[in-house]
């Protein structure tokens, strides 16, 4: 009960605290913002934000969905070459255009859809554009002679003496004295399952699924479901075999290490707890070189391996190895030091040895913990080991940087991204079920 | 357990069978462990010679020269002590970008994730309805490796610390969100329900009911991240994303003549992960 003396002093102080709380509401807040605001200005985040190029944003979504079949036209040899992404790999045979280019000797007639269309005659291209009118372009020795509808010239048509390059929604076109060329736009992702060559382009599903089941061979003397699997599988635009070995090294990589560091960390943890240990000071130099090899970190160590070991995923692995002993050293010292003394004592009390003691008194205990967060960095290295690979040169993290590096095909990009994103998922999903099996099932399981 | 208080009810044959069943079970759980610990010595053994085989270098010519490379950077780098003090003060200010970039995407990532978290917490969400369409992106935000939206910034916005930081505070805010949710289920919903009988608004239901349940655990896994994208806004310099990463990277990459330099950003590294991890776990231990 509070006394009548006691009172205003208690309301003082208790004003005081309300106070200083209330200050403190409005302090915490206010560091936050000026410490943003000094990271605004450190950053330069507005010359950053004036530099981005969203040309390549738009390139990058564009390319991450659609493909461009180009249909270029040599002006000095008269030569026409269709090809799928201008790359060799995806080049048409002279005799099987598709069926939207007609090439006739020097002359060509392009289809681009709805009423837009591009004839080449002896080296003259002439572009039709429903609702602008007609384009018609000459290369010369000495550049390019443009002949446009009258009227003020349109955003989308880009003019010099020595180029015109014309973007609309069915396609684009450039021409400058040496080269016609004709970008036409395709939604999805370009040989995908089979390159030109293959005899399986452009085969529907169904016929797909019916060849592979039938018993006829191909000329090669292999039945049809093994040249099917094999043309997709080395398909050489877009590497499916090694994209999937890719995949294969990234999660061994994790694995290797995340186990290999478990395996390592499990008997250190014993030499390091306070309970268990033989001796203190090996104890303590034990602690320090946890905390040494998670200090050194990730990155330093595959610097330092990946000099010795050289490029690949056991560089990456040895390196999630190294680090995540010291964190699972610390993490199995302080759970054995949790352990309960009394099933251990049980165990002394019946004359079991040292040995028995651990296996019946400790390891059951521990096993939980340990695996839960055995478990939990498999999922995580799993992620890191994407990144580690760009590093050490291993994995699907090194596929995806040089597809960065070389800006050209981002549909292999966004093909990356989603298969990481899947492996990742899937490691999240099998962890989190293994530790829900593993773990919540052994009290009921036999 | 269940044999033995029986016992002296229903006699030996009771006993026996409660024994002969339990040591059969037990045979038979020792059996599954025998045989998944088995599967896992093949896998990493496997595993070991499919590494090894797809590496540059074999694991046990490395082994030999593993300590080269440390001997001759150290070697370096003791050579020319006299200029480590330099160096260290040369490197500071890629070390604090390299912390603030961390800070930053730990602070962004945070506010986000507390958000999502709110909204994807059972009984406490604004929206009931959207808690799955929450949970999943939070799920995507932590899927999607942190280079991986790196790197696709920096070709839109060209090499600097921005790229890094947006790619981790989007990492964060989905780790930090999933952690902060469960957090959020387990805090008494009694303040709130009293909040909402006299008629509180949401966000006032959140901050005068929740947070100061919350507040303490959702500082101290701030702090546990921050330590982590430390780590992770280093590693990303390194693929380009400014920081004391991106010098790393030019030291190692132009060879010899410039182990001293690596010296000193090893060491500034390792000072600044020991330290955080130090500082981390005081400021864990007082809250």
């Amino acid at each position: 009960m509070m006394t009548g003396t006691q009172s205003p002093d208690l309301r003082r102080q208790s004003l005081a605290a309300i106070k200083r709380r209330s200050l403190l509401c409005f302090a915490i807040p206010g560091v936050i913002l000026a410490y943003l605001v000094y990271v605004f200005f450190a950053f330069e985040v507005r010359d950053t934000l004036e530099d981005v190029k969203l040309d390549n944003a738009a390139i990058l979504v564009g390319d991450s969905y659609s493909y461009k079949t180009e249909v270029s036209h040599n002006n000095r040899s008269g030569h026409y070459v269709v090809a799928i992404e201008g790359e060799k790999k995806g080049r048409y045979a002279p005799s099987a255009h598709p069926a939207w280019v007609a090439i006739d000797g020097e002359n060509a007639d392009i289809d681009l859809t709805d009423g837009y269309r591009v004839i080449i005659r002896d080296r003259e291209v002439t572009f039709t554009i429903p609702g602008y009118g007609q384009i018609v372009a000459l290369p010369t020795r000495r550049g390019v002679e443009v002949d446009l509808p009258d009227g003020p010239l349109p955003s989308w048509i880009n003019l010099s003496k020595t180029r015109l390059n014309v973007k609309t929604p069915n396609g684009r076109i450039s021409v400058t004295k040496a080269k016609t060329t004709i970008f036409r736009y395709f939604f999805g992702w370009e040989l995908f399952w089979f390159t030109l060559d293959s005899p399986y382009n452009g085969l529907g599903i169904t016929e797909l699924v019916s060849l592979a089941l039938s018993n006829e061979r191909n000329e090669n003397g292999q039945t049809h479901a093994l040249a099917i699997f094999l043309d997709f599988w080395f398909n050489p635009m877009w590497r499916h075999g090694e994209v999937a070995w890719a995949l294969v090294e990234t999660v061994l990589m994790a694995f290797l290490g995340t186990i290999g560091a478990a395996c390592l960390a499990l008997p250190l943890g014993f030499l390091s707890a306070r309970n268990f240990a033989p001796s203190l000071i090996g104890r303590f130099g034990l602690r320090r070189l946890f905390d040494f090899l998670r200090g050194v970190d990730g990155l330093i160590w595959t610097v330092i391996l990946s000099r010795a070991f050289g490029p690949g995923p056991m560089t990456g692995a040895l390196a999630i190895l190294i680090t995540d002993t010291g964190t699972f050293g610390k993490m199995f010292s302080e759970a054995l030091e949790n352990v309960d003394d009394k099933q251990i004592e049980g165990l002394k009390s019946t004359g079991a040895s040292p040995v028995s003691q651990n296996r019946f008194g400790v390891i059951p205990q521990i096993t939980p913990v340990l695996l839960s967060q055995i478990l939990y960095y498999l999922e995580s290295n799993t992620r890191s080991a994407t990144i580690i690979g760009a590093i050490v040169g291993g994995g699907i993290g090194l596929l995806l940087t040089q597809a960065i590096i070389t800006q050209k095909d981002w549909e292999e990009v966004t093909y990356y991204i989603i298969l990481i994103v899947v492996m990742v998922f899937i490691m999240d999903s099998l962890s989190g079920w293994l530790r829900r099996r593993l773990i919540k099932g052994e009290s009921t399981a036999p | 357990m269940a044999g033995s208080s029986f016992d002296f009810l229903s006699g030996t044959m009771a006993t026996a069978s409660y024994r002969s069943d339990y040591i059969r079970l037990t045979h038979l759980r020792r059996l599954y462990s025998g045989v998944l610990f088995l599967v896992l010595v093949l896998l990493f053994f496997g595993g070991f010679y499919t590494a090894d085989s797809r590496n540059a270098g074999g694991f046990f010519d490395g082994l030999d020269s593993f300590f080269d490379f440390p001997a001759e950077v150290l070697g370096e780098a003791w050579s020319e002590i006299d200029g480590l003090p330099t160096l260290l003060w040369h490197y500071l200010p890629s070390l604090l970008e390299t912390v603030n970039i961390a800070a930053v995407a730990t602070l962004i990532g945070a506010i986000i994730g507390l958000l999502l978290s709110l909204f994807s917490t059972r009984g406490l969400a604004f929206w009931p309805r959207g808690i799955p369409l929450f949970r999943r992106s939070m799920d995507i935000m932590r899927a999607v490796p942190e280079i991986v939206i790196a790197l696709v910034l920096i070709f839109i916005m060209g090499a600097g610390p921005i790229p890094a930081m947006i790619a981790i505070a989007i990492h964060t805010s989905g780790a930090l969100g999933k952690l902060f949710s469960e957090v959020n289920e387990n805090c008494d919903m009694k303040p709130v329900d009293g909040l909402a009988s006299v008629g509180a608004s949401w966000g006032q239901r959140m901050w005068f009911g929740v947070f100061p349940q919350v507040v303490q655990n959702y500082f101290s896994y701030a702090l546990l991240r921050f330590e982590i994208n430390i780590r992770a806004s280093a590693i990303l310099g390194f693929v380009g994303a400014g920081g004391i990463g991106y010098d790393l990277r030019n030291t190692i990459s132009w060879g010899k003549g410039r182990y001293d330099d690596a010296t000193a950003i090893f060491i500034l590294l390792f000072l600044t992960i020991v330290l955080v991890d130090q500082l981390s776990s005081v400021l864990r231990n007082r809250v």
